[in-house]
């Protein structure tokens, strides 16, 4: 399939083509991160995930419009208050949902399961009667569309950038705030051995309340850096949550490390395989591939050293 | 959604559908004796009596005849089939208010499909078993479609269905009111092919049978027809939101035209992502069959704007039907609401199951079935159409360009009316 083209297209191709693994890898992990939290540190199975990111989205949509209403002369800037705005939105739900449903459920994680799915549920119905059921367009700032031209052939999308440097930002933060804060030692700590951390003087309701708000919050800075490569509507969430489950689950619960390697597995083979082959086929041998490497080794990537 | 009523009362009925389909009948049949002594009684002068334009037992009194409405108004559907909710609904309505059908108001039992296939088939059978509607209008998807058929052939009930779909279809039950797969196609590809000298196209879809077989029809048309060549065909699992990889490859091969059939929220991040990668729609063509200005509503005008769609009805079509109707749909369903070529094509859907019926003299579905090719609607929006032998459409086809404010622009329209063909030849 080569053969009609110059080296230098050839050239170009397998740069903007490494970009689109890139920004898929970014993508992944900054879906994930959220999940990766709840799904590792507390056991939770959060099945919707995918609506704490479009609650996100949401709400840089309605940013968006306070500011092209009352604000037009700042709109270029609104993108990052939207951002704030969404974590701070799906991180009290979360936190209001951990202290509703979730607390009652930690003897039962497999229930977790049924509860947050219902969640997703109720979620999108409720999305749907507020906002309408139709997807809605977010504006954003003429800054952020378009590509930067690197070469005459070589075009790197902006979007895909401000994506990959987002969530360098936050997978640093969410690092340092695990395994350097004072707080992430408790919620390890809690992971670890709740009854003992308890007897330590630790407060494990509230650090599990933090912990599932932060995962939350997290999605929803994610949904809301996704309406510029997706789309915002009541269902939207649903598609993003198989690959966010293959990707966590892939990884190995409770790891950091291997949920950054799984998304960069499955981003990397993915998209050397979309340009070989058709989008369909590409992801069934992807899913194939995980399955397989998953059944020889069911723990996932990296798993936590814990004695049985 | 508000305007749920009507289903929520019909639920106490579904106890009913326990009820074997002999003992129904029988049940029905000695109801209806005592009735038959008291019809002449209740004919009135300007409508017919009930007993001669309903023979078969549909739920037609001498002041009203119920049709059913089958959309999923919640689920991944909701977002494309809510416009033909409303459409429906206004149409209805304008009925209503000019007199009715054959002297009787038109009242509707909406249900829920609830975008899950078996679902619209079992409120299929509801409707035609239970509430034994006159009509249904309904389904969106082709595979919401194909689910209802069986119900609607058995049951012998009649499906207006609103959306262009991919042809290979025709049944005495179902009139389809959008266009099939060539008519919406061909003209459109011929088009490009003479404005822009187009020779070499590349092709993306979702992953299901209406792009592969539209993707078929073009193909088949491009390599015989036009002598130009497809350098890329690619499908995307629905809901995909990753397109950077196929970018690409359109990047590599430099079509003239970028042909697409997405659907749905993958659309959305087709175009942006499209956008992004510095693809600039005002220097490369691009023909999509599935973006009406419902889709630009989510993808926004900004990352779509240049591209051309072809289809049969836009909402800036100017024509004096369209003029009465585009102000009468924001009326009743806020002045921000868009219609999109499907939206149109499910307006049409009451109007000519009004027209047939007046023509058949009838409520009865055979006498509606024979009676309907030929009927047309002087009054559609999208100017005027005709129910051909096949139960399809003679419609034009159109091609609009997308502006930013996410309003198409009148392009090309073909001169004349585009026959329905939905099995075609040579294009198999």
């Amino acid at each position: 399939m080569f053969g009609d083209y110059s080296l230098g297209d050839l050239g170009s191709i397998f740069v903007m083509q490494g970009f689109a693994g890139l920004i898929l890898f970014s993508v992944y992990v900054l879906m994930a991160l959220g999940l990766a939290i709840i799904f590792g540190q507390m056991g939770v199975i959060n099945m919707a995930h995918g609506e704490f990111m479009i609650l996100g989205a949401y709400v840089t949509w309605m940013t968006s419009n306070f500011f092209q209403t009352y604000l037009p002369s700042l709109f270029s800037g609104y993108f990052f208050l939207a951002m704030i705005l969404a974590f701070v939105a799906s991180g009290a739900l979360g936190m209001l949902v951990e202290w509703v449903l979730i607390r009652h459920l930690y003897k039962r994680p497999l229930d977790t399961l049924l509860a947050t799915w219902g969640l997703s549920l109720i979620l999108q119905q409720a999305f749907r009667s507020v906002f309408g059921a139709r997807e809605v367009g977010v504006d954003l700032p003429q800054w952020m569309l378009g590509s930067l031209h690197v070469s005459e052939s070589i075009e790197v999308p902006i979007n895909g950038v401000f994506v990959m440097c987002l969530t360098v930002l936050i997978t640093v933060g969410v690092a340092y705030v695990m395994y350097k804060s004072r707080w992430g030692r408790q919620v390890r700590a809690v992971v670890q051995n709740r009854i003992m951390a308890g007897a330590v003087g630790i407060n494990t309701e509230k650090v599990d309340r933090y912990t599932y708000g932060l995962g939350c919050g997290i999605a929803g800075v994610a949904g809301s850096a996704f309406t510029m490569i997706g789309s915002t509507g009541p269902t939207s969430g649903q598609l993003y949550i198989v690959d966010t489950f293959l990707v966590v689950v892939f990884g190995g619960a409770a790891s950091l490390l291997g949920t950054i390697a799984s998304a960069f597995s499955i981003s990397q083979t993915q998209s050397t395989l979309e340009f070989f082959m058709s989008g369909s086929m590409a992801k069934v041998l992807t899913l194939l591939a995980v399955v397989g490497i998953l059944m020889l080794r069911p723990q996932g990537l990296f798993a936590l050293k814990v004695r049985k | 959604m508000s305007s749920n009523k009507s289903g929520v009362l019909m639920s106490d009925e579904e106890t009913k559908g326990l009820l074997s389909p002999l003992r129904r009948k029988l049940l029905m049949g000695m109801a209806a004796l005592p009735a038959i002594t008291m019809l002449p009684r209740a004919s009135f002068a300007q409508a017919p009596a009930t007993s001669a334009v309903n023979t078969t037992g549909l739920a037609v009194t001498d002041t009203e005849v119920t049709v059913g409405i089958l959309h999923s108004a919640t689920g991944t559907m909701a977002i494309s089939e809510t416009g033909s909710i409303e459409a429906e609904k206004l149409a209805i309505e304008q009925i209503n208010a000019m007199g009715g059908v054959l002297g009787r108001k038109i009242k509707f039992i909406q249900e829920d499909g609830a975008s899950d296939w078996p679902t619209f088939a079992e409120k299929a059978k509801k409707l035609l078993v239970n509430d034994k509607v006159a009509a249904i209008m309904g389904c969106w998807t082709s595979a919401s479609r194909k689910a209802v058929l069986p119900v609607v052939e058995q049951y012998n009930g009649m499906l207006y269905y609103p959306t262009f779909y991919e042809g290979l279809e025709q049944s005495k039950n179902v009139i389809y009111t959008g266009q099939e797969a060539t008519q919406q196609i061909l003209a459109g590809l011929n088009w490009i092919a003479k404005e822009k000298g187009a020779k070499s196209f590349f092709f993306v879809g979702s992953d299901y049978i209406w792009p592969r077989t539209s993707n078929k029809i073009a193909r088949k048309h491009v390599e015989n027809v036009l002598k130009g060549k497809v350098v890329g065909e690619e499908y995307y699992p629905l809901g995909n939101t990753q397109f950077n990889s196929v970018i690409n490859k359109i990047k590599l091969t430099k079509p003239d035209v970028i042909f697409t059939d997405v659907v749905g929220g993958s659309n959305v991040a087709f175009y942006k992502q499209l956008k992004a990668a510095g693809i600039d729609l005002s220097k490369q063509a691009l023909l999509t069959i599935s973006v009406t200005e419902d889709e630009i509503d989510g993808i926004g005008g900004e990352n779509i704007a240049g591209a051309y769609a072809c289809m049969k009805y836009f909402q800036s079509l100017d024509n004096p039907n369209n003029k009465t109707f585009v102000p009468a749909f924001k009326k009743m369903w806020g002045e921000k609401t868009v219609i999109g070529d499907v939206t149109q094509a499910a307006y049409l859907g009451p109007w000519l199951w009004k027209l047939t019926v007046e023509k058949a003299g009838s409520f009865d579905v055979d006498k509606i079935a024979a009676a309907s090719p030929g009927v047309e609607f002087k009054g559609a929006p999208e100017g005027y159409v005709r129910i051909h032998e096949n139960h399809h459409l003679w419609s034009k086809t159109r091609v609009g360009r997308a502006k930013l404010d996410g309003q198409f622009e009148l392009i090309y329209e073909t001169a004349d009316l585009v026959e329905p063909d939905p099995f075609p030849k040579g294009y198999q």
